[in-house]
């Protein structure tokens, strides 16, 4: 959906304000907000994807005025209330009142973090079908603007590229956000020129790579 | 007691909690008392992000690929099993990418769409990485946003700038520096910076190791 997290050529937000390697967190709250939101991630009752839809579904003068673990938190709040796990007499009360729902994974215990993390969810798949194009083709990217999630970004839909890499096959995130299965697909590394995608004001040296979805793309003769 | 609320710098003092870490601790207070989390696992989860997965690792990567030109190979053929020799791999790394400066080409790294990026070797992203002026300006002015971070690179290199919108995960492989050819693999990797590694900066030169 064309909601305020699709930045990628936008103006107007000022300077990129740099910031050591350490501290990691700049408040407690921050800490927490990282733990109980791959916590509640570990449940199984949401997949990623849907966890970034919902992010992109804030407002967008909500979105673009929180703080990235803000939109988290707030996202987090929305699965929750979505699946029943929370109630909203329990949020306006501060404390539980009903008994949990049944979870698909049970509650991440403290011995359960590092073999987790260390397993990450890959999201690669075997192919079922031959890939389309090959490395130097050139691409057409589409111009639809879908309500639902897409993870072709507005700066570059209707844009001319051309194929540098073949990823192979990968979980479908537009699918997958929406409960409608993994639906995989060819994903590959297209690459635009500076002035295809930012016009003939654009640095002559510059070109950028997008990990573009096969079923966004049309070829190009 | 007066202090301001900058959104991404709230620092909790006693009662005056911020909306969000009030919204945080109800949330944690409810799932707790529901049995959904266990306090105990975000300590974990916590600690291993502050002391064991940050970008130390990534520069463990990086030395050794500045170092071993056997290694450096299978990390630009195969990055996810090259970075997993060295013990790093899984969440947020799964699918990774390794990409090499040279004097002709300097590749910067993005995620425009909301904040992918490889947590093995770099840990978890600063603020500015997750924030409206990079995630806007970093395609449309990669040179504008180098400038932000005191880089300067010659007009007659090329800037290639990824934007991390699916599965792949990218680690900048940053130019070595010159006149460190007697450092040690050890030495290198105090040159490697976080901000190296996305493509914001560059590694610092012999004598001002972090």
């Amino acid at each position: 959906m064309n909601g305020a997290q699709d930045l990628g050529g936008m103006m107007g937000f000022g300077p990129v304000i740099p910031e050591p390697e350490t501290p990691v967190f700049h408040a407690e709250w921050q800490k927490r907000a990282l733990a109980i939101t791959l916590a509640c991630g570990a449940l199984g009752q949401w997949p990623g994807d849907r966890g970034r839809y919902v992010r992109e579904t804030l407002p967008p003068i909500e979105y673009l005025t929180s703080s990235y673990y803000e939109i988290w938190t707030k996202a987090l709040l929305k699965l929750l209330l979505a699946e029943a796990m929370i109630t909203p007499e329990e949020w306006s009360a501060g404390r539980a009142v009903s008994p949990a729902q049944p979870t698909k994974r049970p509650t991440l215990s403290a011995e359960r973090v590092a073999p987790l993390l260390a397993a990450g969810t890959p999201y690669h798949r075997a192919p079922i079908t031959p890939a389309t194009f090959k490395v130097g083709d050139k691409v057409r990217t589409s111009t639809s603007h879908p309500t639902t999630h897409t993870r072709l970004p507005r700066y570059a839909r209707g844009k001319t590229g051309v194929i540098i890499e073949t990823h192979g096959v990968f979980v479908f995130p537009d699918s997958l956000a929406h409960g409608n299965g993994e639906d995989p697909q060819w994903c590959y590394g297209v690459r635009f020129e500076g002035i295809e995608l930012w016009g003939p004001e654009s640095d002559p040296n510059l070109d950028i790579v997008i990990d573009l979805f096969e079923p966004y793309l049309t070829p190009v003769s | 007691m007066t202090h301001s609320h900058d959104q991404d710098h709230n620092h909790d003092h006693g009662s005056e909690l911020s909306e969000a870490a009030l919204r945080v601790r109800a949330l944690e207070t409810i799932l707790t008392q529901k049995g959904y989390i266990d306090p105990a696992a975000l300590d974990v989860i916590i600690e291993t992000y502050e002391t064991k997965i940050g970008p130390r690792n990534g520069a463990r990567v990086v030395a050794k690929a500045w170092t071993d030109l056997d290694y450096k190979a299978r990390l630009m053929t195969d990055a996810t099993s090259a970075i997993a020799e060295l013990g790093y791999s899984g969440r947020q790394g799964e699918h990774m990418r390794v990409v090499e400066n040279t004097p002709e080409l300097h590749n910067l790294v993005v995620c425009t769409l909301c904040s992918c990026y490889p947590w093995p070797v770099l840990g978890l992203p600063p603020v500015w990485y997750k924030s409206t002026p990079y995630r806007s300006r970093a395609v449309l002015d990669p040179r504008g946003v180098l400038k932000d971070f005191g880089v300067e690179l010659p007009v007659t290199t090329k800037i290639r700038v990824w934007d991390s919108t699916a599965e792949m995960r990218y680690l900048v492989l940053p130019m070595r520096p010159e006149g460190s050819h007697n450092l040690s693999e050890d030495a290198l990797a105090h040159l490697v910076t976080r901000d190296s590694m996305i493509g914001t900066g560059l590694p610092l030169r012999e004598g001002r190791a972090r």
